[in-house]
């Protein structure tokens, strides 16, 4: 198994190659390849992380050119995790379209789901009712909330806070408690759907919400006193994984990183959609531009989103969750059987036994869904790690054309760079975490 | 799928594109024999017919944006101009969007200051079929706009952004990837989702979804690229 045909063993701990010796190191045997390496001659070490690697957040991969402990220049790699999700959609229907969106980003599903729906409404030129938008704010912001979460125990995680890690990923799990309650799944939902949402609210979802509002305070006050106080923490984040406004625009960089180098750009608040002009909230910002600042930007939005949740369960008035047009609405009424979730009974009897036409629509509808006119828009919408912008062309059929994800994580990565050149081998791994690239959305 | 897609505009002098195609039968369904009578139907999609610029005036901030890039840049800089669904796009030459970028940056009057996405699209009937979309942001005015270039496979080169807005850089190398658009002056155009020896581009249109057939109890379901479709 150890070795090639050509007799050469590809897992050796050195070998020779044409662009010189080559070192594979896994795991504890540092010292011996630290012995091996003539300090003199081979003062510039390129060093390889990932894309395996735990500390590169995903399948992300980083050869870096080192000298000494420090970092000379950095490549990040991607496309690891690619599964055409563009291409893909291009042979499904609208609406099925949801189903491959949400799989992008796979810690903030419903913020690809909802940007994808507006675009395919704002083709459609339709309103979605308004207890649906405040359904998509109330899911958006606890997404957003499980998403830091997930941001500030992978954080830690990386930087030996384990702690963090194990709270984080605890929180995170009540927000996915509510998503299956919602709509029986806790990942890749596809809840958002053109015209509004597959389902209303279950009859306790409004209480899950409420205690969770409730709880969370008490979680962020105990990670503010496990983190903001540690000098190991602040050693590990301040100064480091610096990028000044003027950086993060040239990059592209939007998203906490943008607002913790002290650019209140958020756009709930510029551009604002879904309603977010009707609820009261802040946008954090700091004026640190590093890993520190983005911590604490992170750990404030966190706090204005339950501001929002408290507000959006105060708007929810009884009302219709999907467009009243049948061309468009799904067909299907969901409700909860005996064994399950599923298609209403009331809905099932009326298509089969009652209504000809009725079971004509539906299926018309399942398989060759409504068409769009034809035109092409751009629909941006603040997700949690920045601008999430959806490029759809319609060519006037059931099918999209052409649909873009402009993905933050795709275009944060952009910065690594800029972040972690100059800096110490280990700064590396905490300018990347800060900037909390989520690799399904990067490589879609 | 294409066979009922007709291209229209081959021969326009101006380079301006037409988007779009027809399509024939009530249904769209191409693979089965129509049986609705509406099968002689020939229905040309809004965008079937070339681009034509929106009369002016444009409302809103588009005609300060175009009137500004037109008196910086000349009269013949927007080969078109359309405002649809609230949106402002600018159709430019190929071998200019550097120097529009750089104007829209920079002018005090336009500062977009943010290049927030990069992105191709492929009208396969059309001469110059690879389309190239920069969605761009001024943060000042808060103000959109879509810039939209088009080339024909003879000849797919654009000059590359980057010089003006770095976020392009791997945007237009994702663009490279799946469309094969060259970006004059990229500092480094290569792969970037798809592996360094791969083959052709996949989001072109002419280029299949792949997959194979499944069996279930004796019935075969074709890829999804193969079955029947609706369009």
């Amino acid at each position: 198994m150890t070795t090639t045909e050509h007799g050469a063993d590809a897992y050796a701990a050195e070998r020779d190659t044409t662009e010189g010796r080559v070192y594979t190191v896994t795991g504890g045997d540092w010292d011996e390849l630290v012995a091996s390496v003539d300090p003199v001659s081979e003062e510039r070490l390129i060093v390889n992380l990932g894309p395996q690697h735990p500390s590169t957040h995903g399948v992300l991969r980083l050869v870096c050119e080192l000298e000494g402990e420090t970092v000379r220049s950095v490549r990040p790699i991607v496309g690891y995790l690619h599964t055409g999700i563009e291409k893909n959609m291009e042979y499904r229907t609208w609406v099925q379209g949801t189903t491959f969106v949400t799989r992008a980003d796979y810690l903030a599903p419903i913020f690809n789901e909802t940007a994808y729906c507006l675009a395919v409404e704002k083709l459609l030129d339709v309103e979605v009712p308004r207890r649906a938008n405040v359904i998509r704010v109330i899911m958006m912001e606890l997404n957003r909330i499980s998403s830091h979460l997930v941001a500030l125990a992978t954080t830690g995680m990386e930087l030996g806070a384990l702690s963090m890690m194990i709270y984080g990923f605890r929180d995170r799990e009540k927000i996915l408690d509510i998503f299956e309650a919602v709509c029986g799944l806790r990942m890749n939902m596809a809840y958002v759907r053109p015209g509004g949402v597959a389902q209303d609210l279950p009859a306790d979802g409004v209480r899950m919400i409420r205690e969770f509002v409730e709880y969370m305070p008490k979680g962020l006050d105990d990670y503010e006193g496990l983190l903001t106080g540690n000098a190991i923490w602040q050693e590990r984040t301040q100064g480091v994984g610096y990028l000044d406004v003027s950086g993060c625009l040239a990059l592209g960089v939007t998203g906490p990183v943008l607002r913790s180098a002290g650019l209140p750009w958020d756009l709930r608040k510029t551009m604002p959609y879904c309603g977010y002009e009707e609820y009261d909230f802040e946008v954090p910002t700091h004026n640190g531009a590093d890993a520190w600042a983005r911590y604490l930007v992170r750990l404030e939005e966190i706090r204005q989103s339950l501001r929002i949740i408290e507000q959006g369960l105060e708007k929810l008035e009884p009302g219709p969750v999907m467009v009243e047009d049948k061309k468009i609405a799904w067909p299907a009424q969901l409700a909860l059987g005996g064994d399950g979730m599923g298609n209403s009974l009331n809905h099932i009897r009326h298509i089969m036994s009652q209504s000809m036409e009725a079971l004509i629509h539906h299926f018309k509808l399942v398989t060759e869904g409504f068409r769009v006119p034809a035109g092409q828009v751009y629909t941006a919408i603040e997700a949690p790690r920045g601008e999430l912008g959806i490029h759809a062309v319609s060519d006037g059929g059931t099918r999209p054309f052409r649909v873009h994800l402009r993905e933050p994580s795709f275009v944060n990565l952009q910065a690594i760079p800029a972040l972690a050149e100059g800096g110490l081998l280990a700064d590396v791994i905490a300018g990347g975490a800060s900037l909390d690239p989520v690799m399904g959305g990067c490589d879609r | 799928m294409s066979d009922e897609r007709t291209g229209t505009g081959e021969d326009r002098p101006d380079g301006v594109q037409p988007v779009g195609m027809q399509r024939k039968g009530l249904f769209g369904a191409v693979d089965s024999g129509d049986t609705s009578g509406f099968g002689g139907l020939v229905q040309a999609t809004p965008l079937g017919a070339e681009i034509a610029s929106t009369p002016e005036p444009l409302g809103g901030y588009f005609d300060e944006v175009v009137g500004a890039l037109r008196e910086l840049l000349g009269e013949d800089v927007a080969r078109a101009v359309v405002v649809d669904r609230g949106e402002l796009t600018i159709h430019i030459a190929p071998d200019r969007t550097e120097a529009v970028c750089r104007t829209m940056r920079d002018d005090e009057s336009l500062r977009f200051e943010l290049c927030n996405s990069v992105s191709g699209v492929d009208y396969p009937d059309q001469r110059n079929r690879l389309h190239i979309a920069y969605h761009l942001t001024s943060m000042t005015y808060r103000r959109r706009v879509r810039l939209e270039t088009a080339v024909g496979l003879d000849h797919p080169v654009v000059r590359s952004v980057t010089s003006v807005y770095p976020t392009a850089d791997w945007q237009e190398r994702e663009a490279y990837d799946m469309f094969g658009v060259v970006f004059e002056g990229h500092p480094h155009l290569t792969r970037i989702l798809m592996p360094d020896d791969w083959e052709g581009h996949p989001q072109r249109k002419d280029y299949p979804l792949g997959g194979i057939d499944i069996e279930y109890k004796g019935a075969h379901i074709p890829p999804p690229d193969e079955r029947r479709s609706y369009k």
